[in-house]
């Protein structure tokens, strides 16, 4: 394991994309320490512009003539009260509405969204490639160390649902689910989205089927789950790592698809969904393109890193590529 | 030509098969909704009526006519042969059209778009992909993050950019809709097609953009793959020109790429297709998105099922394709049963 990532950690590609993987996770958890506000809450008007400068200028404007008017109030309003012998409360300054991402189409703060939405999206994406890895990896052994009649079997379920477009299946599956949290729809993605693991893994498996130290471990007597787990695995592991990694990327992407048709997850902010609002919402007649570009970038620089850190890890342990 | 006669056959048994579980799929699961989707409907039609009778005569004609009184064995045969016939049934929302004339008035927008679109995108992305396997050093520097970035982008996060820098900025493309709003489609009037033509550009040019970066990587990865093959080392070895060792390369990388062809008409659906809800543009994508929000239940299930079958067409003529011009296909594909 050690050896592993001194390996994959020479490549400047595998390093650039986990770096802002890295970056875009510590925002995702340092963010919401600070900002405590629920996104999903109206904090200002509707399509303000990201307006971290004007606020801070209007606040000390605004602020100085509010705070000489009060002023000017309460001393009428002491005199008032003191004539009846009562003295007022003294007043507290209001908190200094930031957006520094502007506000949507509700009035939510953009940041606050963003931030929430990429970590929906991301653990939608973790979920479906977790399940969508563990499906494939376990029908991809199956048939390529079984082979015969349940290679077969599994080998033309798998093709079957390699040429009916998933995306067809996850439309279908997300209109029959009447209640979509952002958990059903991590499940869905990855249910739907196994053959290319499945396929992959398969051929990888067969061509290891036969090797020396396989043979030798079933004379030895060893059971199939300890020589799939001992002597298969470890040397498809890198596949199954690779495949992983796009399969998370296409599982953010999926959701985004499915959210902008409104098939998405509910009651929560995703990265498909903002997109979505913004779209219905007319902002790009509007000029309000706060409204959508974070998402736009967040979602192609999560999948542009994911992608460059497969792209290394390929370079790395698919020696011909190497160039 | 015996080898390829049994490659034909297999392959169209199994697409057979393939179809009959799409078809079933498409049957089955939207009617596992939760909810009888034609009481709403029901409600709607009868409206301020109150005899529980004449509610209940209604109910029970709609329930006929959308087939739904029957068991489920009877449903899915009379549904095939419908599907056979070219009937999927009546739309909810815009009853009592019929499916198949919805789909049929915007299909042809979809295809015209995306088909060219991919194609000109496959071309030039492949030309590109083998242009920067070839070069390498900065070439390749500049180029592969480029198109590895322009691949990660969605299609329609594209098109939102586009849509926004291009035409609301910049106003050098119309941004929305298939033809000027005030026009009335008649493809006899050449205003209304200079029109389509204008509108045509910004999504075209979308499609295009998007398709290169996918294709351009795949075709970069096989280059390299052939570049470093002992046959090339041999030519070169042999003193045979470098702009012929170029096209053998180019064309051995080539033939996977045509499963790529197939594979990006597959992913068209993903991603492409929503694009059109960006651009307002009246294809498959847009009548699906309105069909999910208007919970059009048959209209739904027809988009899914036309957009099945032309992915399933389109892999079974790359396959048949392939295994005309590689005879290496049909025999993997013998070995793997």
């Amino acid at each position: 394991m050690g050896y592993f990532l001194k390996t994959v950690f020479k490549s400047g590609k595998f390093c650039f994309g986990f770096s802002v993987i890295v970056i875009i996770l510590l925002l995702i958890t340092i963010y919401p320490m600070f900002d405590t506000r629920d996104p999903l809450d109206m904090a200002g008007g509707f399509f303000e512009r990201p307006n971290m400068v004007e606020y801070i200028n209007r606040n000390k404007e605004g602020g100085q003539k509010a705070a000489s008017a009060v002023a000017e109030v309460d001393q009428a309003t002491t005199d008032l009260l003191a004539q009846f012998g009562m003295v007022m409360a003294e007043k507290k300054e209001q908190p200094i509405a930031l957006h520094i991402l502007g506000t949507d189409n509700f009035g939510r703060d953009m940041m606050a969204q963003l931030v929430a939405g990429t970590k929906t999206s991301l653990v939608i994406g973790l979920l479906a490639g977790t399940i969508a890895t563990l499906i494939g990896l376990t029908i991809g052994l199956l048939a390529g160390y079984l082979g015969g009649q349940i290679d077969n079997f599994l080998s033309s379920i798998t093709n079957i649902f390699l040429v009916i477009p998933s995306f067809v299946i996850l439309v279908l599956v997300s209109v029959s689910v009447s209640t979509r949290s952002f958990l059903t729809t991590g499940i869905i993605i990855g249910v739907t989205s196994w053959p290319w693991t499945a396929r992959a893994v398969r051929s990888q498996t067969t061509s290891l089927r036969n090797r020396d130290h396989v043979n030798l471990s079933k004379l030895s007597g060893h059971s199939m789950p300890r020589i799939i787990i001992k002597d298969i695995l470890p040397y498809i592991a890198s596949y199954v790592v690779m495949a992983f990694i796009l399969q998370v990327a296409s599982g953010i992407l999926s959701e985004a698809s499915i959210s902008m048709l409104g098939l998405g997850p509910r009651n929560v902010a995703t990265l498909g969904l903002m997109m979505n609002w913004a779209g219905s919402f007319n902002a790009l007649f509007n000029g309000n393109w706060w409204a959508f570009l974070p998402m736009v970038l967040m979602i192609s620089l999560i999948t542009f890193s994911l992608n460059l850190m497969n792209s290394g890890l390929d370079q790395i342990f698919n020696p011909q590529i190497r160039s | 030509m015996k080898g390829l006669q049994k490659y034909l056959l297999k392959k169209t048994g199994w697409y057979l098969v393939t179809l009959f579980i799409a078809v079933f799929l498409n049957f089955m699961l939207p009617r596992l909704i939760p909810g009888n989707p034609v009481a709403s409907i029901v409600a709607e039609a009868t409206g301020t009526l109150t005899d529980a009778a004449a509610i209940k005569k209604i109910y029970d004609t709609y329930m006929s006519m959308f087939g739904l009184d029957k068991p489920m064995w009877q449903q899915f045969l009379i549904y095939v042969n419908n599907v056979f016939h070219g009937n999927l049934g009546l739309s909810f929302y815009q009853f009592p059209r019929p499916v198949s004339d919805i789909i049929g008035s915007c299909i042809h927008w979809t295809l015209m778009l995306q088909l060219p679109a991919i194609l000109v995108g496959w071309f030039v992305g492949n030309a590109l992909g083998a242009l920067t396997a070839y070069r390498k050093g900065v070439f390749d520097r500049v180029f592969f993050p480029l198109f590895l970035f322009l691949s990660a982008i969605p299609a329609f996060g594209f098109a939102y950019v586009n849509v926004y820098f291009l035409s609301n900025q910049l106003k050098l493309f119309p941004g929305s809709l298939a033809y000027s709003f005030e026009m009335l489609p008649n493809w006899a009037n050449p205003g209304f097609l200079l029109s389509v033509l204008d509108h045509y550009r910004l999504p075209f040019l979308t499609m295009v953009l998007v398709a290169i970066g996918g294709q351009s990587l795949g075709m970069r990865e096989m280059s390299i793959y052939e570049l470093n093959a002992d046959y090339v080392k041999y030519s070169r070895l042999l003193g045979i020109k470098d702009k012929k060792i170029v096209w053998y390369v180019f064309r051995n990388a080539m033939l996977p790429q045509i499963n790529g062809l197939a594979l990006s008409l597959g992913s068209m659906i993903g991603g492409n297709l929503i694009a059109e809800i960006v651009f307002s543009y009246p294809g498959l994508g847009t009548t699906m998105f309105t069909a999910i929000r208007n919970q059009d239940f048959p209209l739904i299930s027809g988009c899914t099922l036309i957009i099945t079958v032309t992915v399933l067409i389109a892999n079974f003529v790359v396959d048949i394709i392939c295994g005309l011009i590689d005879p290496r296909v049909r025999m993997t594909q013998q070995e793997e049963g």
